[in-house]
């Protein structure tokens, strides 16, 4: 009895180990015939779908790094997933991202993640959002748990080289201010020498702030959260004299507190905050699609079509925008890896820019946020989308 | 396939249980090594394809952001090797200060949970059935939202002038050495060395006389003394007092002066010491439970008071029962206090965090981070199961 139990325990080992070994090999023959399968899917577009182009790439790893050139992966990902997985603000962030009353997601930021999802699908409803803190976003965008990160993120060189990240086109150009009570008198940031300040961690907000009071020789005590909410919390609470984030945030988070007259935002810019979404590098067509995604936006509004007068410009004989919309024989779409008519799928699912900032941040909502540097660059904003041709 | 073998004189060595044991932990440790370079193997290649490959070369470019509180001097052009240490100091500060205050809280309570007195006794049991039920992390964050509940820094609720509390934490005024602190160490020595004489001295007649005693309260009175009588002398001498206190005053936004204790380092604090002590407690209560009812009816019959009992009899027994697990006390107590990063206390965890989130190098922070703990932890060990051998000695 127990020498059969050996024989049986030594036999389920060696095909243990066989397993193992075969594996290897298996794993080493995969890369070079990875290029094959991947190749053909760059022309047909996101139509053809090889699933074991997007379930290979990650046994491809074990056989080196060959895999680097991974055109398509990203892209074919998300097609036979079904869903695009899109990491947004895990605090409320009202006008950017937040969850309204019927739990659906609503905001500038979650307007992006629709007009994506809107090119791959034509289906804006296919989006899974991913609440993410300051200090997590990074590490679910290198780790492929979500496919691209529209979270208010700042756009620098550390992020986009030492973090592996790869930044698309701004979408919101903002700084960084601070927000006060009004009863504390303090009217610079000067006034606020020896002061305890709130900041969240994992954000360029922090390391600006230490910046600028070491430049400016003033002291201060920093108190760092984790998340957004707790920040606001704490500066409610009167746990600190200041609060700094984004002035777009502050903007936002002073419609949370409970009494948003009493508080006031400095008249100070702390720094350079250009936000916009980003995914992980090593990943061209991915990228190019999502850059092309949002400077389709902005294109629109220059060309004046939105969503309600889309219908008239799809018998437009104008050439740019028979392009632009992939009228006729135009197949400009399928070279970043989209449908040709992706253009026309973004504006029917989320508008253009205008449309997005207005119905988010403009003028009827709460916040009322002038468009500032956010406007096109022909009127002296810096919203410039390089052709569609 | 039976058969065959019974036929043969020479067992095959697929039959025989020596060779099939090692052959069984050879294929193991293969199995495992395997296991782990794929691992290694696949981690690498995407760190690689994530243009993320692992390098300390970060630990000297400058750290940028802020630490609310360190103990040794830190701003932020400081390098991200120096803001880890601040964060293991950190650590250090509320792990240590921890195990002491829940030794004396959990001892207590555990001796409460023994005592004669019903409302004592059923207190004590009431704190340890609550606090062990509750997960620790929400006992953190209730203290540091009770936090909250303090009034503003300008109406901190002032106690004697001594102590203020506010929703920022606590100011309480600190001592501090002046000019004349010189004059005084040699008086410090002087009532050191007296105070061990003293307990030496006493320590050899007791055990000359084969009786117990107490020495230690005596000597630590003769060290106090020689100190406060050369603290007068300092001052008639110099005319200034050697350690004066540092009261703090109120500026527009915060204290300056005096010792500062952050809410978030009190609530931490406080939520771990009452949490381990009652763990500490059970401990207690079942070393001392541990030693046989035949010793305290001994002691009582040879005239031994209550409290020597307790202190002679009882409890040098009990300690050896008592060590183990305390271990395990103290340790869990340091590795808790990463969940400092819920309420913004700056430990090393916290810290780690912010590295890795600013470089985005995930895998040797996390190594450092993990490594940090385990010599913690290996330290506190190695302390406690020295102690453990040297108490066990006495054993018969």
């Amino acid at each position: 009895m127990k020498r059969q139990m050996l024989v049986v325990l030594t036999g389920a080992l060696a095909m243990l180990l066989t397993a193992c070994g075969g594996q290897t090999p298996q794993a080493a023959t995969q890369p070079p015939a990875q290029p094959t399968t991947a190749a053909p899917a760059t022309t047909q577009g996101p139509t053809a779908a090889p699933a074991t182009a997007a379930t290979a790439a990650p046994s491809a790893a074990a056989g080196g790094g060959q895999a680097q050139p991974a055109t398509g992966g990203r892209i074919q990902t998300i097609i036979s997933r079904g869903k695009l997985i899109c990491g947004v603000n895990a605090s409320a962030l009202p006008g950017f991202a937040s969850v309204d009353s019927t739990g659906t997601y609503k905001g500038f930021d979650i307007d992006y993640c629709k007009a994506i999802a809107a090119a791959l699908f034509n289906d804006p409803s296919k989006v899974e959002y991913r609440p993410l803190s300051a200090a997590d976003r990074f590490t679910a965008l290198q780790t492929g748990e979500i496919d691209v990160l529209n979270r208010n993120s700042t756009f620098t060189l550390q992020r986009d080289g030492a973090l592996g990240l790869e930044w698309m086109p701004t979408t919101f150009y903002d700084g960084q201010g601070m927000m006060v009570r009004k009863s504390s008198n303090i009217k610079t940031l000067e006034d606020l020498n020896g002061a305890t300040i709130c900041v969240q961690t994992g954000t360029t907000t922090e390391l600006n702030l230490a910046d600028n009071f070491r430049a400016r020789g003033l002291k201060f005590t920093p108190l760092v959260f984790q998340t957004n909410d707790e920040v606001v919390a704490a500066y409610e609470a009167d746990q600190c004299n200041g609060f700094t984030t984004d002035k777009s945030g502050l903007v936002s988070s002073q419609t949370l507190l409970k009494n948003p007259a009493e508080h006031q935002i400095l008249d100070v810019t702390m720094s350079k905050e250009p936000l916009g979404p980003a995914v992980a590098q090593g990943d061209q067509q991915w990228g190019d699609a999502v850059r092309w995604i949002v400077f389709a936006t902005f294109q629109a509004e220059e060309f004046g079509i939105t969503s309600a007068n889309l219908g008239e410009f799809t018998s437009s004989t104008v050439p740019d925008i028979q392009r632009f919309l992939g009228l006729g024989d135009n197949k400009l779409g399928a070279g970043v890896g989209l449908s040709n008519d992706f253009v026309q799928r973004v504006i029917k699912a989320v508008g253009n820019y205008e449309e997005i900032y207005n119905r988010n941040l403009g003028p009827s909502t709460p916040f009322n946020l002038p468009r500032g540097l956010n406007t096109l660059y022909t009127k002296g904003g810096l919203l410039y989308s390089p052709p569609f041709r | 396939m039976a058969t065959e073998a019974r036929q043969r004189t020479a067992t095959p060595f697929y039959r025989d249980s020596r060779s099939i044991a090692s052959i069984l932990q050879v294929g193991f440790a293969i199995a495992v090594m395997v296991g782990l370079w794929l691992l290694y193997t696949n981690m690498m290649d995407g760190l690689r394809r994530a243009n993320l490959l692992p390098s300390f070369a970060f630990l000297t470019q400058p750290a940028g952001f802020p630490i609310a509180e360190s103990v040794i001097p830190y701003d932020p052009t400081m390098n991200y090797g120096q803001a880890f240490i601040v964060g293991v100091i950190n650590t250090l500060r509320v792990a240590v200060t921890g195990i002491i205050l829940a030794t004396i809280l959990g001892l207590f309570l555990g001796i409460c949970r023994l005592s004669n007195n019903w409302l004592l006794r059923n207190a004590a049991l009431v704190y340890v059935e609550i606090v062990r039920n509750v997960p620790l992390l929400l006992q953190l964050i209730f203290w540091f939202l009770l936090t909250k509940a303090f009034p503003r820094v300008q109406e901190s609720i002032n106690l004697g002038g001594l102590i203020y509390l506010h929703n920022r934490g606590l100011t309480m005024a600190w001592p501090e050495a002046h000019a004349s602190f010189t004059e005084w160490t040699p008086w410090l020595w002087a009532g050191l060395l007296l105070g061990v004489a003293y307990y030496v001295a006493r320590r050899i007649q007791f055990v000359r006389r084969d009786r117990p005693g107490i020495a230690l309260p005596w000597a630590l009175l003769l060290v106090a003394g020689t100190a406060l009588a050369g603290f007068v002398a300092t001052r008639l001498q110099t005319g200034d007092w050697p350690v004066v206190l540092n009261l703090p005053e109120l500026q527009r936004f915060n204290f300056t002066g005096g010792l500062a204790v952050t809410a978030s380092f009190a609530a931490l604090l406080i939520g771990l010491v009452i949490y381990t002590a009652a763990f500490i407690s059970e401990v207690v209560r079942s070393g001392i439970q541990a030693v046989n009812k035949g010793q305290r009816e001994a002691a009582r019959a040879l005239g031994l008071t209550n409290g020597q009992t307790l202190r002679l009899v009882i409890f040098p027994q009990a300690l050896r029962i008592i060590i183990p697990p305390l271990t395990s006390q103290y340790l869990n107590l340091a590795k808790n206090s990463s969940l400092a990063v819920a309420i913004a206390y700056p430990d090393l965890f916290y810290v780690g965090s912010t590295i890795n989130n600013q470089t985005g190098q995930a895998v040797p922070v996390i190594l450092m981070l993990m490594g940090s703990y385990l010599v913690l932890s290996l330290l506190t060990s190695l302390v406690m199961n020295w102690y453990n051998r040297r108490i066990q000695l006495v054993e018969r």
